[in-house]
């Protein structure tokens, strides 16, 4: 049981951000626990996807070359890695992260821990026959209105079983769907070894989580509040959270990396994603974040105090993914002078020979980039002489032939449209699968029985 | 009675917005405490659903976080059903947080001049630039 704060790093706020923002976290200075988030919403699915091409995939893969690089650095100074990298594939991705272990010389130094059984794929129709609805949480749909095209179904899991791989002595926990706030507030209970009815110090560390769990947009990424004063985003400094027993943090990064953390950037990350604040639920534990007391501490140091928590429902939320059609989107570039007044032009040509063709789409949708793509109607009339402007159209539906025709629609308008157009150097427009959310409620002593802790030698 | 000025709500706060499903959140900060009252009281659920008429398809509803001098809105229907299914350049409703900052309200001239020019990049060769 440790007295110093423990320090928990987030490396990574999604699948795909900064690579290289790991390693600078344990390059940086000191940490004791590195968080890495991997998922979101659809990810779930895009993995079910490569996994049924290749049995041997199904996880963040991007996950494994990172550890190679910076096994050795935490297996000699014992920093714990956290991930929910093992997507649909966890098994898989922790024998992959061994290996990589062996490769980077930490052999019988360090094992993987790994965290399953949530997901639920293979017990769907039990689940359905047995009377669990999984009704849509936003539409109230029972799921069997779409059972057939389900792709992925799984539970966000909270922290137990990531604390019982951390006491079962694993140097790196590779979990499947997790919450993202566990990644971090598992390590908080099991360091300080927090009761799971201790519902103040469970929030804090939930909301340390959400703190977390988008990397650099807590330390000055994406900061709307004078953000041409923040320094070095180029080598920006991920959030690290510095926790006390009672659940208290300090939010802050390395000194010599860049950006800022300050209430603004806090806030701000605070407010990301919010729904109710006052009923922030989790598998844990329902944090109330109309509670949270935040002190600034001296340079790039944010003191969280004063959160309060409740007992969690008796549900667990499932992430399920579902194919609904198609889609495409395709763009040309207008020049001035009356640039918008072509761009509309070309569209109402475009909507008639669609029309022409009797192709039906569930939605078709025009945008003016560079004048009303991203405010609307609030973007007013667009000035006369704007310089440019790029027509984007997006078609979808449930008809792929429709939808492919309408990628062929789009080039013609370069010779047989309004003038003055270009930016077509790019091709025919992609015709996309839809691969859609599906929340869900499931009670959870249907799940928690199957889930399991294992571990894998380096 | 004071002299009032009509300022963008862009000189009096920053925000962040993001999505859940088929609804954008926008989270609104006051950027001194002092300021907050008089955000919670011009920037209500009504007239941020008429500021966003024309580009939203749902009700607003409005949480408050005095504890951070900040509201929550949140904006239903507004994303063309959100994620991997919305056709929108802003499928995940990045920013519809500077699109409310275009609200226009009603401040006591004092507050107006002390705030002027805020949420924007200093303009070049003003002395006012970091």
């Amino acid at each position: 049981m440790s007295e110093h704060p423990v320090r928990i790093a987030s490396g990574q706020g999604f699948w795909g951000d900064d690579l290289e923002a790991p390693v600078r976290q344990v390059e940086g200075g000191p940490i004791d626990y590195l968080m890495l988030d991997y998922l979101a919403e659809v990810t779930m699915s895009i993995m079910q996807k490569q996994r049924s091409r290749n049995p041997a995939a199904g996880y963040a893969r991007d996950f494994v070359p990172l550890m190679e690089r910076i096994f050795p650095a935490c297996a000699r100074r014992g920093i714990r890695v956290v991930s929910n990298a093992g997507g649909v594939h966890p098994g898989e991705c922790a024998r992959a992260v061994a290996e990589a272990g062996r490769r980077a010389g930490v052999s019988g130094r360090a094992k993987v821990g790994v965290v399953s059984g949530d997901d639920l794929m293979d017990r769907l129709d039990e689940l359905l026959a047995a009377g669990h609805e999984l009704r849509n949480m936003e539409t109230d749909e029972p799921l069997a209105s779409v059972r057939n095209s389900v792709r992925s179904a799984n539970v966000y899991l909270g922290a137990r079983p990531i604390v019982r791989a951390l006491q079962g002595g694993a140097l790196v926990v590779v979990t499947g769907r997790s919450t993202d706030t566990a990644l971090t507030y598992a390590p908080m209970a099991h360091e300080f070894g927090w009761r799971w009815d201790s519902w103040d110090r469970l929030a804090s560390g939930v909301v340390a989580g959400h703190i977390n769990e988008c990397g650099a947009q807590a330390s000055g990424g994406n900061c709307l509040a004078d953000w041409w004063t923040i320094p070095d985003l180029a080598e920006v400094g991920f959030p690290i959270v510095e926790a006390r027993r009672n659940g208290s943090f300090v939010v802050t990064k390395h000194p010599r990396l860049g950006g800022a953390v300050s209430l603004r950037t806090v806030k701000e990350q605070i407010l990301y994603e919010m729904g109710d604040p006052a009923t922030y639920i989790t598998p844990d534990v329902i944090a109330d974040f109309t509670t949270i007391r935040l002190a600034e501490e001296g340079r790039d140091r944010v003191r969280v105090h004063g959160v309060r928590g409740r007992a969690p429902t008796p549900f667990l939320k499932v992430s399920i993914a579902y194919a609904a059609g198609f889609k495409a989107v395709g763009t040309l570039v207008y020049a001035w002078p009356d640039a918008a007044a072509k761009a509309r032009a070309a569209s109402r040509i475009l909507r008639e020979r669609l029309d022409r063709l009797g192709l039906a789409f569930d939605r078709v949708l025009v945008e003016m980039v560079g004048w009303d793509a991203t405010h609307g109607p609030l973007a007013g009339d667009p000035p006369r002489d704007l310089p440019e402007v790029q027509l984007r159209v997006g078609v979808r539906g449930p008809d792929r032939a429709a939808i492919e025709r309408f990628t062929r629609e789009i080039a013609p308008l370069v010779l047989t449209g309004p003038p003055s157009v270009t930016g077509f150097a790019g091709g025919r427009p992609r015709v996309q699968e839809i691969v859609a959310y599906w929340p869900a409620l499931i009670d959870r002593t249907v799940v928690e029985p199957h889930l399991s802790v294992d571990f894998v030698d380096v | 009675m004071d002299s009032v000025a009509t300022i963008p709500l862009l000189e009096l706060a920053h925000a962040r917005s993001g999505d859940k499903g088929n609804t954008a959140n926008v989270g609104v900060i006051a950027y001194e405490p002092r300021d907050y009252p008089l955000i919670r009281d011009r920037v209500t659920a009504n007239r941020v659903g008429e500021h966003f008429r024309g580009l939203i398809e749902g009700p607003v509803e409005r949480f408050e976080l005095e504890n951070l001098h900040a509201l929550n809105f949140l904006l239903h229907g507004a994303l063309d059903g959100g994620g991997t299914v919305s056709l929108m350049t802003d499928a995940q409703g990045k920013v519809f947080s500077t699109a409310l900052l275009r609200m226009e309200i009603e401040v006591p001239d004092e507050v107006a001049e002390r705030v002027r020019g805020r949420g924007r990049v200093p303009a070049a060769g003003t002395g006012e630039s970091p």
